[in-house]
């Protein structure tokens, strides 16, 4: 960091050249990421195609009213990230700090209703363990489908976790000023991570809760 | 007032700030979208509730994408890599998906 060029780190040529090589390293982390999800979801595929029954009536016990709602949560929580690169853009501080915690709010919301989703699940007996019980046509499939939905929502919430913990860092260096045009890479870094999350959901909500709902619940 | 590296890569990008209103509308039409995938889920369309289902997700997914991640104002390395992504994603789908879902067609001996 130099006098003239605050924020600047002395290996880059200009703010540009260093906003950009932040950005693609960002991208190119996303795209490892995509590949952890995509093999997820290819798996969650193949068993869906060929235990179609199983996995719709495991999909009808799901709560698809809590599901969308957290669905409109994160959603939400991606327009106030939005906003927030946008107040780091400007250098509007208090407004950053405001919406980094509405972010961290929304976050909240999304995996406290994850969390009582989770807890009827075990009540209900269909967490993929010793005591998994379900009444259906064969039961060790639709067992396979609530390993899948735990696996790949656990792994969504673990990434939310992270995300909040990246927001609480963030705060304080967005309330010291310290995020303007020229330098607000950490702000938009963090802004993709928790964009990539959201498109992850964007995709389980429909695939984990949605199908078999026109097959009817009998 | 470009440095040496921008005058021979000709990438000059700056900063975009993207409208609130610009945003706000976004937001909109991802939520008129979760809506609408939620109604057309409880029709029974047979196979076109999944086609429906992943259609509008991945609508869903480009407006986040194109919008929210400001892919449309980055540059083309960035879109390039994104696009490499795509299509290793498309790769890793369409050939495992060619084995798993064609098994049944030749009756082959012993499965």
């Amino acid at each position: 960091m130099s006098e003239a060029h605050p924020g600047l780190e002395h290996h880059f040529d200009s703010y540009d050249q260093q906003r950009e090589s932040a950005k693609l390293g960002m991208w190119l982390f996303l795209i490892t990421e995509v590949m952890f999800f995509g093999g997820m979801f290819l798996l969650y595929l193949i068993y869906r195609w060929r235990f179609p029954v199983a996995f719709a009536e495991g999909s009808n016990h799901l709560d698809v009213t809590l599901g969308a709602i957290n669905t409109v949560i994160l959603i939400g929580s991606s327009l106030t990230v939005a906003l927030a690169v946008r107040a780091a853009q400007l250098g509007k501080s208090k407004a950053l700090v405001v919406l980094l915690i509405l972010t961290l709010l929304l976050g909240g919301m999304f995996l406290g209703i994850k969390s009582v989703e989770y807890s009827h699940k075990f009540h209900q007996h269909l967490f993929p363990n010793d005591s998994f019980q379900f009444e259906g046509t064969s039961p060790n499939n639709t067992r396979l489908f609530f390993a899948i939905y735990f696996c790949m929502t656990g792994f969504h919430a673990l990434h939310m976790l992270i995300g909040a913990g990246i927001i609480l860092w963030l705060i304080p260096h967005a309330w010291r000023g310290r995020f303007n045009a020229n330098n607000y890479n950490y702000v938009e870094g963090f802004g993709l991570y928790w964009h990539f999350v959201d498109l992850v959901w964007i995709f389980l909500f429909p695939l984990l809760y949605l199908l078999g709902r026109n097959l009817g619940t009998h | 007032m470009s440095s040496p590296i921008e005058q021979q890569t000709g990438s000059h990008t700056g900063v975009h700030v993207e409208s609130p209103a610009l945003l706000l509308t976004v937001f909109g039409g991802l939520m008129v979208l979760t809506f609408l995938t939620v109604w057309v889920s409880g029709l029974d369309l047979g196979r076109m509730n999944d086609v429906t289902a992943l259609g509008i997700a991945t609508l869903k997914a480009g407006l986040v994408i194109w919008y929210f991640m400001h892919v449309r104002h980055s540059t083309i390395l960035t879109k390039l890599a994104i696009l490499t992504a795509t299509f290793f994603v498309v790769l890793l789908f369409g050939i495992t998906l060619a084995d798993y879902l064609t098994r049944g067609w030749l009756g082959v001996l012993g499965r």
